[in-house]
């Protein structure tokens, strides 16, 4: 479902842009909302979560579409974690549908996907790892790195059990935000994939944006 | 016939079959080595079997469902896919599938899922017939090898159909099982592999559903170089040769910490 934000990006506590092929880690405070815009357009922000007091329940995309009975994630979709507790809720979204079956690029894969000699080539996997090594206070590795979010990725599932990758639904400006109902620990790769037409050969970048609020 | 327990012949191990039965409810965890072949049978029809997959010399090498899904462009499994690791290599081939459609992305029944759909029955008071969960199995058989919550990934339910509609709906298929339904697995590395027989966490059956898996372990027959498996996707062949790389040049018996190539 769309569903614009009345939300002033003046009014916004923090605003970063984050490059294709960078990472971004931080913690939302409960009440608080974070906004992810695809800038250019057809970008992919590869995005897990984990409840900062307890950083082994994460974010869960099989809890998540199971109990909303539902493969496609957009406003209404409450974002649980592998205990069952809503991390955060989706709470605005001008695309309508996002992704949550065809997790991270990684260079492994990459070498399935494309060919083994594409081995080297930079991937959200990557990321996130160097994320987690620049901040191991917080205690997570790859052991902790599951199942994502594809914000703004459109990956349609056939009526016979096909999963296709379609051109984009979102476009320059669109946006996705989520309200945080406890606090979590945000990650996001902003996928530097070069191989894939999903993103036209070229990967742009993603701003997030943070307003302060209260859990209604 | 495959040999039961009691007919085992350790002296013909390398070539005896052997089988066994899971009782519904239940769940098991077991070493494979590459070229095994594991056929799964549906004895009563409804059976779920929830699997996960480890490499047993690096832990952290485990089942990944986005990457299997999403190099073999499918979002059910049948036979000639091939179930992927993070790290771009093939634990195992459906090499046999009269199910038609298993799925992956429906994750586990959990304790407050079984008590509010069925009710809970303790241990205490039913004993064998107390109403296990699939998570909470997983948790069970994972701790024996030291994983934990951290180590769970989405897993992979046999004999359970969830297809979706064009608006992402997903419905459980309770028309699709049939008695006698089986799945044949050829491992294609070494894996640990965790199971439940726990019901299908959108299984919505009056009662809770309790129904056995017959598992027969055999040696597989090389890959052959027109295998189906391999030769059903370009990704596959590739597949392959990661899978093959590491088994001529991984160093595995490095104290369970190497990864090789």
């Amino acid at each position: 479902m769309q569903q614009t934000s009345k939300l002033l990006p003046g009014e916004a506590v923090f605003r970063h842009t984050v490059m294709a092929g960078n990472h971004w880690i931080d913690t939302l405070r409960r009440g608080q909302t974070l906004r992810i815009v695809d800038v250019e357009g057809n970008q992919s922000a590869d995005t897990l979560f984990f409840n900062a007091a307890d950083v082994a329940d994460r974010y869960s995309a099989v809890d998540t579409i199971r109990e909303q009975g539902n493969v496609y994630l957009s406003c209404g979709t409450k974002l649980l974690s592998t205990s069952g507790q809503v991390l955060a809720r989706i709470v605005a979204d001008t695309v309508g549908r996002h992704d949550t079956l065809g997790g991270a690029c990684a260079s492994e894969s990459n070498t399935v996907r494309y060919d083994l000699e594409k081995r080297t080539m930079h991937s959200c996997r990557d990321s996130y790892l160097l994320a987690l090594a620049h901040h191991d206070a917080l205690g997570l590795g790859k052991r902790d790195l599951t199942h994502n979010i594809n914000f703004f990725m459109n990956v349609p599932v056939t009526s016979d059990g096909g999963l296709t990758f379609a051109d984009g639904l979102s476009g320059p400006g669109h946006y996705v935000e989520m309200q945080a109902e406890m606090d979590i620990i945000v990650l996001i790769s902003n996928c530097p994939q070069l191989n894939n037409p999903c993103n036209a050969y070229n990967p742009t970048p993603l701003e997030v944006l943070i307003w302060d609020g209260d859990v209604a | 016939m495959a040999k039961s327990v009691e007919e085992w012949d350790l002296s013909t191990e390398n070539s005896a079959d052997y089988e066994t039965i899971i009782e519904g409810g239940k769940h098991w965890s077991f070493n494979v080595s590459g070229g095994t072949l594991l056929r799964l049978t549906d004895l009563e029809g409804g059976a779920n079997a929830g699997m996960l997959f480890y490499n047993p010399h690096n832990m952290l090498e485990r089942y990944n469902a986005p990457d299997t899904l999403k190099c073999q462009h499918t979002f059910k499994l049948t036979k000639g896919h091939c179930l992927y690791s993070d790290m771009g290599r093939i634990f195992c081939s459906i090499v046999e599938d009269t199910h038609g459609w298993h799925d992956t992305v429906c994750g586990n029944s959990t304790g407050v899922l079984i008590a509010g759909r069925w009710g809970e029955r303790s241990y205490q008071a039913f004993r064998n017939e107390w109403t296990q969960n699939g998570y909470d199995a997983f948790l069970v058989e994972a701790g024996k090898y030291g994983l934990g919550r951290r180590d769970l990934a989405a897993n992979v339910n046999w004999f359970s159909k969830v297809a979706v509609a064009d608006d992402g709906k997903m419905v459980f298929d309770a028309r699709a099982p049939k008695a006698g339904a089986l799945v044949e697995l050829r491992f294609e590395m070494d894996t640990l592999v965790l199971m439940h027989t726990c019901p299908h966490p959108m299984n919505t059956a009056s009662d809770y559903p309790r129904k056995p898996l017959k598992l027969r372990f055999s040696k597989a027959l090389p890959v052959a170089a027109d295998d189906f498996c391999k030769n059903s996707r370009p990704e596959n062949l590739r597949g392959f040769a990661n899978t093959d790389l590491y088994r001529r040049f991984g160093c595995q018996d490095f104290g369970g910490r190497s990864g090789g190539v």
